[in-house]
């Protein structure tokens, strides 16, 4: 047995620790479309200390670290690309406080989306956090680090801009508090009105620490959802309909998408618009401000309300259900996405790439634009779907997705969640002085290169 | 292509226009004004008619002399290029309604039931009452009466897909189809024999098939002594001789329907269609006048006989204490195959 293997047993013990194949083969790969490769072993640690003990022995003996939550980015982010050790974080999974006033609460860095959203259902259910359409076994730390979005994500940000504090492993093993925490006991504030540290990490996809525990803002949780779905077959109005939208200033999410199967939704783009009241006089008065603000374009014949009582409650799922299913349309499961960030007024121009790209490439195209801030920009999400056992069909849409990529820099977005070859991409764009501060911070936060190496790998 | 049979002598000499005068969301100033429109859609002319109809169907009703105005006007209005619902909701209808066979049919033998293309129709089909053709059931785009483009003024659309529901029926070799929906029975007998399309089998109103089981099952039937208010749909308009099977039903299974400001000839739609060509103003108000005028006739049951309206106002009237039920439902009821309230 090696040395790393019995080390790794000495700190979290043997059923924790694996290098058996099977093992390895399921953690060398992720649903997306890039090439698996395997790591040496893989840890489930159950403690902060655990994990500081794990990144200690890494650190030591130069071996790749790889945080996973659940490993469903789809860009092969946990993917180890140069072996080493997973650490999979899903026993971490405690919700260890709510300070229910003050709307916040602490989970460990491996709890899932579902488990705190039925924890608050059961024990606060005034309150609610901004969940995410990935299935609810993803976890909250792996969303933030990879600025995710979720049902709030319209009113109030990236789903890492609710963070409210973080504790983090550092890559040289230092155990270390962020924000608000780091001063006293509430986790009111990741950074201000300090310098904000949390951007050490945030975005990082784990290249420059590991948190093991998260803050995170809860929001009122109202008695009513609803939603209305608008639809117009003219892309070019889209800006216009979502300023409007986004104008009344109070709408939960705003989804517009389009998609060419099954047949009712050929041609059209559709937005949906979820809001939420406490009162059905709220509920109502907000249908009618969302009727009202598009009225011109119901009148213009160019756009009007879809009547979606037979679908709502699928609308209102929390997760939505909608994209896994869209993945299984080629048959074989698979399905993939570019997200770039982008300004709503680009909305025509990438809803024409998409469709470009499909058929350039022979694969069957979904897209979801999520609006981000009240429409300071959108997640643009261009997604093909694809056969699991078709090598042929999997290498056409990684060849799509990285030139839609390269679409979106060229538009000035920026990709999200983007995979290593994207993030070169995107790196070799970036104005070289931002570059180089991005260089000088990993190296001084990782000066052994071991945390998710092949990620966000700067080079001068 | 098949034309539509529009008598535009019996127009012109028609001293009534009620199709017109008695349109519930258009007012004339009287015979001379509501005739004259009339006349120049005839004539392929401008008409404020063509804009601002709602496709309520009811002047299909209000005209006695045989004439088809809606579907004149719906024929004109495609014409010219005038939609009524936004472009896309109308281009999804279509889209949506397409046959790409899937669909799906029970042992039909001589006699088929259509459940259209309403997945609710499917459950009402069953029981005692319909013992005989429950498993004769036919659901699909393929059997789906097309008449709802006439909402959209795509009568183009009609005439393409009717002829071929009409053949896929002749296909089953059916000599009967039970129709479980007021829009296949009227498309079957109105519009098909509007624009001369030959019905090779005898289509069945599913109020006519209820009434006589329920007459065979009479010994079963223990009177509800209920008050209900009943929503007219606006297919019944393409048909308004079968209004009257629904007073016969209620006598038999003990059901008041009193009088109302909104019934017959003056019932008011489920009113979602307004909502897709309008907005929420004018559907919202029809909605609420109906609402109120079936609390003031001291219903305690809101009685569909169509599950698009009901789909549309049910939780609507429910919020205001009505029961809604489908009328299959409250025969159900009445034999005691369904409990009351558990619909
Ligand atoms: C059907 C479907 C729908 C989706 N919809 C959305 C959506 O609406 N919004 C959205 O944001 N995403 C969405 N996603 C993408 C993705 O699933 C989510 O972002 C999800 O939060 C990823 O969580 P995970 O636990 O699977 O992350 P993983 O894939 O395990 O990890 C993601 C990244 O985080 C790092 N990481 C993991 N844990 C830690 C830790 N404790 N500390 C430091 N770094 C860590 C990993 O190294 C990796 O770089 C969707 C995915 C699918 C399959
Ligand atoms: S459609 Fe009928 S009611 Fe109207 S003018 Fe012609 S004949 Fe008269
Ligand atoms: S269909 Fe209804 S709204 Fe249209 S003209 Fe006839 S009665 Fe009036």
């Amino acid at each position: 047995m090696s040395d790393i293997l019995q080390s790794l047993i000495d700190i979290v013990g043997e059923r924790s620790v694996s290098n058996a194949p099977e093992e390895l083969w399921f953690y060398s790969r992720d649903p997306g479309v890039l090439a698996p490769h395997k790591p040496d072993y893989v840890v489930a640690p159950k403690t902060t200390e655990e994990v500081q003990k794990i990144v200690q022995l890494a650190c030591r003996e130069k071996v790749p670290v790889v945080p996973m939550g659940n490993g469903m980015s789809l860009a092969g982010l946990v993917i180890p690309l140069k072996g080493g050790i997973v650490l999979d974080m899903k026993r971490m999974n405690k919700i260890l406080e709510v300070n229910p006033m003050a709307r916040y609460v602490v989970v460990e860095g491996g709890t899932s989306q579902g488990a705190l959203k039925s924890y608050l259902q059961k024990n606060h259910p005034t309150l609610r956090h901004s969940i995410p359409d990935a299935p609810a076994t993803t976890t909250i730390a792996a969303n933030v680090s990879l600025h995710g979005q979720g049902r709030l994500t319209n009113q109030y940000g990236f789903n890492s801009d609710m963070v409210t504090g973080l504790e983090v492993v550092l890559p040289t093993g230092e155990i270390c508090r962020i924000g608000s925490p780091s001063i006293g006991p509430y986790w009111i504030s990741k950074g201000p009105t300090m310098p904000d540290l949390s951007g050490l990490f945030l975005g990082w996809l784990g290249c420059t620490g590991i948190i093991t525990k998260v803050g995170l803002k809860l929001y009122p949780n109202k008695k009513f959802r609803d939603a209305e779905l608008f639809v117009t077959d003219r892309v070019d109005l889209i800006p216009d309909i979502l300023y409007k939208l986004t104008h009344l200033e109070m709408l939960e999410d705003i989804n517009v998408w389009f998609q060419p199967k099954p047949l009712m939704f050929l041609g059209n783009y559709h937005i949906t618009i979820f809001f939420t009241g406490d009162t059905e006089e709220e509920i109502e008065f907000k249908r009618k401000m969302i009727w009202d603000c598009l009225q011109e374009h119901m009148d213009a014949k160019d756009g009007g309300f879809m009547s979606i009582q037979y679908m709502k409650a699928m609308l209102l799922e929390m997760p939505g259900r909608n994209i896994a299913d869209f993945a299984d349309v080629p048959k074989g499961g698979g399905f993939e996405y570019s997200g770039p960030i982008a300004p709503i007024e680009h909305f025509p121009q990438y809803a024409a790439k998409v469709v470009e790209l499909a058929a350039k490439y022979n694969v069957l195209y979904a897209s979801t634009a999520r609006l981000i801030s009240g429409g300071h920009s959108m997640m643009y999400s261009i997604s093909f779907a694809f056969n699991r056992n078709d090598k042929a069909m999997m290498d056409r849409v990684e060849q799509a997705l990285t030139e839609a990529t390269a679409f979106a820099l060229d538009m000035g977005g920026i990709p999200w969640k983007p995979n290593h070859k994207e993030q070169k991409m995107l790196l070799e764009r970036m104005e070289p002085n931002a570059r180089r501060l991005l260089l000088m911070i990993k190296k001084n936060l990782d000066p052994q290169g071991i945390m998710n190496p092949g990620n966000w790998e700067v080079n001068a | 292509m098949y034309q539509l049979k529009f008598d535009q002598k019996v127009c012109a000499s028609c001293r009534s226009a009620d199709c017109l005068l008695k349109c519930q969301y258009m007012t004339f100033t009287g015979h001379k004004e509501a005739h004259g429109e009339m006349m120049k859609i005839m004539k392929g002319k401008d008409s404020r008619v063509l804009s601002e109809c709602m496709t309520c169907y009811a002047c299909e009703e209000y005209c006695t002399r045989g004439n088809h105005p809606f579907y004149l006007i719906s024929e004109k209005r495609e014409e010219k290029g005038i939609f009524t619902a936004p472009r896309p909701i109308t281009n999804q209808w279509i889209n949506m309604t397409v046959m790409q066979g899937k669909c799906l049919v029970g042992n039909v033998k001589d006699k088929a039931l259509s459940c259209c293309y309403i997945p609710d129709l499917g459950p009402l089909g069953t029981g005692e009452i319909f013992k005989d053709v429950a498993d004769a059931g036919v659901f699909g785009a393929e059997f789906m009466c097309p008449a709802v483009h006439t909402h959209f003024a795509r009568m183009s659309v009609i005439k393409e897909r009717l002829p071929i529901v009409i053949e896929n029926y002749r296909k089953l070799g059916v000599k009967e189809v039970i129709c479980l929906h007021d829009e296949c029975y009227g498309t079957l007998t109105s519009i098909a024999q509007a624009y001369g399309m030959e019905v090779p089998f005898q289509p069945v109103y599913y109020l006519d098939y209820v009434l006589q089981r329920m007459k065979e099952l009479k010994d079963k039937i223990k009177p509800l002594n209920i008050t209900v208010a009943y929503q007219r749909s606006c297919s019944n308009r393409l048909i308004p001789d079968k209004h009257a099977l629904v007073k016969k039903i209620f006598t038999l299974i003990g059901v008041k329907a009193p009088k109302r400001t909104y019934q017959d000839e003056n019932a008011l739609c489920c009113a979602e269609i307004l909502r897709s060509i309008s907005g929420y103003k004018l559907a919202d108000d029809v909605q609420k006048r109906n609402i109120d005028d079936m609390l003031a006739a001291d219903a305690e049951y809101c009685v569909f006989n169509c599950p698009a309206c009901q789909t549309s106002l049910a939780e609507k009237v429910a919020k205001r204490g009505l029961k809604p039920v489908h009328i299959i439902d409250l025969c159900k009821m009445a034999i005691g195959e369904k409990e009351r309230g558990t619909l």
